[in-house]
């Protein structure tokens, strides 16, 4: 904080200043073949400064610049470079900075002190032993390219002269692996996960099981019929598509009218089991903060309420030009990123069945277990979707013949109000959204 | 995403036609190094203390602005600099890396000893360090971006604005973009290298939204370019911006893309990215010692049609994905891939390279110095044919043409990939007809590589930011117009 105070003490009259200032720590361990294939350790440090010049009579100009260092010069530089850039912007009446807005932050404990006191030997032992418990969990297992631990400690200072003052910080640890599973010239890859804000709370079991089990039941996959039919996604695949829900649900987006739910408010815009709320002060979620990227306290925003549109997520700048008041939904990609309108932690209200629950309410269908070509396949602005898909058939109401090389599509709009069942198995993944099963009839299947 | 490790994607940046230029000479004194040799040599010496194979320093200073145009604004100019260095220690098998904002000598000499704290059970022992003579990038003709004032790339987003406009009252929304940068980079180790490479990137792209009754439609198009701001004096940012605007409002009269198997013909320079993520990413030498391709083991076999000759350059003046040294200082190199069908080699690394006792082919990169270089393409391209390209579509009595792609995404353990259309149309009794609405196309790599049944004359490149393991890198990707004689296209229109 008292650098980031430091920063804004450096204002100049008709100009406001933010300094946004963070620090982290990282280790990494790779495991391949029984032995350490790196370890990496590293500390990094930057700042991002923001420069509002308010004496034009047009309105303020915004500039920005950030550096990697938080060397004093280093950072006197970066706020010239931000004042300098802020001349030449369009001035333009909505730009202002965050104020406090009287909303207290949520109290939430994000740091365990375990993952800075766990010695080096123990995380580098944790990802060797997954790495031999993966090799040996099934004879089909035929590699193991990556089996990974990784940890991060992050702590973030925010000050602006507008009053802000915001500390916060978290510690996140990761452990991963994928596994090759192969029979004759078949192959297939499965990856899994578990995260946790500690060293303790990682789960090897659980990656190993979800690894061997996503690689094996692949095996003699082959190219489906194509067909109209429901599709049931796994909750990895939900996090995914919520995160791009979300993006169109973002203040932003809709008041320069790049978003499919402009001008929707209170329509029904998905079915009535559909209820989505950006809650980033669950502590159980992935992305949980006190504050946002400008320094307001994050707060629970309801978005959709039985499938019928309530609101979108706003910064302040955003907000202002909608003509109402942040929610508390900045967000920034750390120091070199100014901030920007983004979800953190959504997360459907869960439904009354599991996964099998669903499957044998659906009968026939395709259960989907991963997706690709999201960026290249899903267009948040017009809403069409396509993606390449493997999984598995959904026969008699349970998992069939596996499939790949097909895609599924259909487009956002349709898909929202044709889901047909949320699952009960909710689960915070890595991303902006949680996880859990959802089945959306009327679905595409290309395949032969 | 959270469906990590299993695939690796990327994004279109845009298409651009134009001469490869040669510039005036760069007239700049030489400059001081990043690191001082002595330094270097003493940091080397530090880093091999406890034992190692080799050891290398890799700083760099990297230099960015950026504008951003958007709802008719100025609304964010930016710039920022990061300055670091990374260091690895290979033992055995084992690399051990730390990286530092800090690049004094004590800097680097801490995190020398964080990356050798890997080497401690290691035999090894001190090891005299001596660094040949540095060795530079050669001079290109740049305009400097540090050197061009604000307002005049402020100007390139009024004009791209103002023309994408002018296309029509249905282009209601109009996002410019320009960024550029310069990194120095500067490699040393303990293997005899002492490299310095100077990169300067140029990139301007265009979104337009298109809104009409049947909903709204995106359009995109861009320029990245290897350069400086030269590169704005022969490309007119007008004629991206009306690509841009158009290729939107021709979308508002789309039909829903078809679903199932059909002949495609992807226009010349639309995406070079079917081989990219068809075969580029699984000839990645990673990927072959891990035994995680299906293209391990099949050098000298035929793997793609015969018309198929794939080459790997990031020698070629001014693309996207160019560079005088890669990130391990291997200066760059042409490498041919697959020749007339046959599998010819991969990609290597300085690491996978040394595996199999042979040399690194320039392709290993980092998106930064905080990470680990890893095999990447370059620029990945299919050499031309000699067909017109007019009659590959007059041939095909049924099927789509893909005028511009959007980016894709490979599984490499499968071989299973796809790329997504941004423009494309609906081909009837050999003749262009319906545009289509945006989709997915999907196939196997050694499948469709073996389809491709006519190659035209009319090569064109295209950029693309490439991610892979969490890096991002900007690659290159061309091919003249080809058919496919059957992928599945991933549409909802029965």
């Amino acid at each position: 904080m008292t650098l980031a105070e430091r920063v804004i003490s450096a204002a100049r009259g008709g100009e406001e200043v933010e300094a946004y200032v963070a620090r982290g720590h990282d280790v990494e361990v790779c495991a391949y073949d029984g032995d350490v294939e790196s370890l990496s350790s590293a500390t990094t440090g930057g700042v991002g400064v923001r420069v509002l010049l308010t004496g034009g009579a047009e309105g303020p100009r915004l500039g920005f610049a950030w550096a990697g260092s938080l060397e004093p010069e280093v950072v006197d530089e970066t706020v010239r470079a931000a004042r300098d850039n802020a001349a030449f912007a369009t001035p333009d009446a909505h730009l202002a900075f965050a104020t406090p807005d009287g909303v207290d932050p949520a109290a939430l404990d994000l740091w365990d002190p375990t993952v800075g006191e766990v010695p080096t030997d123990d995380k580098v032992a944790l990802a060797l032993d997954l790495e031999r418990r993966l090799r040996s969990a099934d004879r089909r297992i035929r590699q193991v390219p990556s089996a990974d631990y990784a940890d991060e400690r992050v702590e973030v200072a925010l000050a602006s002269t507008t009053g802000i003052r915001a500390v916060s910080r978290r510690t996140g640890a990761y452990l991963s692996a994928a596994a090759i599973a192969g029979e004759g010239a078949d192959s297939h890859t499965g990856v899994g996960f578990s995260v946790a804000r500690g060293f303790g709370g990682l789960d090897p079991d659980r990656v190993s099981i979800e690894a061997v089990e996503r690689s094996t039941r692949m095996l003699g996959a082959v190219k489906p019929t194509s067909d109209r039919l429901t599709v049931i996604f796994d909750r990895r695949v939900v996090s995914t598509l919520l995160g791009i829900i979300s993006a169109a649900l973002s203040g932003e987006a809709v008041v320069k009218g790049r978003s499919f739910f402009a001008g929707r408010t209170g329509e029904q815009v998905a079915t009535g089991s559909f209820t989505l709320v950006d809650d980033p002060t669950d502590p159980r979620a992935f992305r949980a903060s006190a504050y946002d990227a400008e320094g307001l306290a994050c707060r629970r925003n309801l978005l959709v309420e039985s499938g019928v549109l309530l609101g979108f997520l706003y910064d302040t700048v955003s907000a202002r030009r909608a003509g109402t008041a942040s929610t508390g939904s900045a967000v920034r990609g750390g120091y070199a990123g100014a901030p920007g309108v983004g979800a953190r932690a959504v997360v459907l209200a869960p439904g009354d069945q599991s996964q099998e629950a669903i499957m044998s309410s659906v009968g026939e269908g395709l259960f989907v277990q991963s997706i690709i070509g999201v960026h290249s396949g899903v267009n948040p602005v017009s809403g069409d979707f396509s993606v390449g898909v493997e999984g598995l058939m959904v026969r008699d109401g349970k998992l069939a013949e596996p499939i790949r090389e097909a895609t599924v599509a259909s487009t956002l709009q349709r898909m929202l109000l044709s889901v047909v069942h949320v699952g009960n198995d909710l689960e915070w993944l890595p991303g902006v959204a949680a996880g859990q099963t959802v089945a959306v009839g009327d679905m595409q299947l290309s395949g032969n | 995403m959270t469906e990590v490790g299993t695939g690796e994607g990327l994004r279109a940046i845009g298409r651009y036609d134009t001469a490869v230029p040669r510039g005036a000479p760069n007239t700049d004194a030489e400059q001081a190094p990043l690191v001082e040799p002595a330094v270097l040599e003493r940091v080397l010496h530090v880093a091999l203390r406890r034992g190692g194979d080799m050891a290398e320093v890799f700083a760099e200073d990297r230099q960015t602005s950026g504008a951003s145009f958007d709802d008719r604004k100025v609304e964010e100019l930016s710039s920022g600099r990061e300055r670091g260095a990374g260091i690895r220690v290979v033992v055995g098998e084992t690399t051990g890396f730390a990286h530092t904002a800090d690049l004094s000598e004590a800097g680097l000499l801490a995190a020398a000893e964080a990356a050798a704290a890997v080497a401690r059970s290691g035999g090894g022992g001190a090891r005299t360090v001596g660094l040949p003579q540095r060795s530079t990038s050669p001079t290109r003709g740049l305009l400097a971006p540090g050197d061009v004032d604000k307002l005049r790339k402020l100007e390139l987003l009024n004009r791209a604005d103002d023309a994408a406009r002018s296309v029509g009252g249905a282009i209601t929304q109009v996002q410019v973009g320009y960024g550029d940068s310069r990194r120095r980079i500067l490699v040393a180790s303990t293997d005899g290298v002492h490299v310095e490479d100077d990169q300067t990137r140029t990139r301007l792209s265009v979104q337009c939204v298109a809104t009409g009754d049947t909903g709204m439609q995106t359009g995109y198009e861009s320029v990245a370019r290897t350069e400086g701001f030269e590169v704005f004096d022969r490309i007119a940012v007008e004629d991206l911006a009306r690509v841009a605007a158009n290729r939107a409002l021709g979308k508002l009269s789309a039909r829903p893309a078809p679903s199932g198997e059909l002949p495609v013909v992807l226009a010349g320079g639309s995406g070079g990215f079917l081989f990219h993520e068809a075969c580029g990413h699984g000839l990645e030498a990673d990927h072959i010692v891990k035994d995680a391709s299906v293209y391990v083991d099949r050098v000298g076999e035929l793997v793609a049609s015969p018309l198929v000759t794939l080459v790997d350059d990031g020698t070629v003046g001014g693309e996207w994905g160019n560079f005088a040294f890669d990130d391990e200082g291997k200066p760059s190199a042409r490498n041919v891939l697959i020749q007339d069908g046959v599998l010819t080699d991969y990609l290597w690394d300085w690491l996978r390279a040394r595996k199999e006792g042979r040399v690194s082919s320039g392709n290993g990169r980092r998106q930064s110095y905080q990470h680990l270089p890893i095999v990447r393409m370059t620029n990945t391209f299919l050499m031309a044919g000699t067909e017109n390209p007019d009659e590959l579509v007059a041939q095909t009595p049924r099927g789509v043409y893909v005028a511009k792609l959007g980016g894709g995404q490979v599984n490499t353990a499968t071989g299973d990939f796809v790329f997504g259309t941004s423009e494309a149309y609906l081909i009837e009794e050999g003749r262009i007809t319906a545009p289509l609405r945006d989709a997915n196309l999907i196939g196997n790599g050694p499948d469709i590589l073996g389809r491709i049944d006519a190659v035209a004359d009319d090569f064109g490149m295209m950029p693309g930011t490439c991610g892979k393991d969490g890096q991002s890198v900007p690659v290159g990707c061309g091919q003249a117009t080809l058919r496919i004689t059957g992928i599945t296209i991933g549409g909802t229109a029965a």
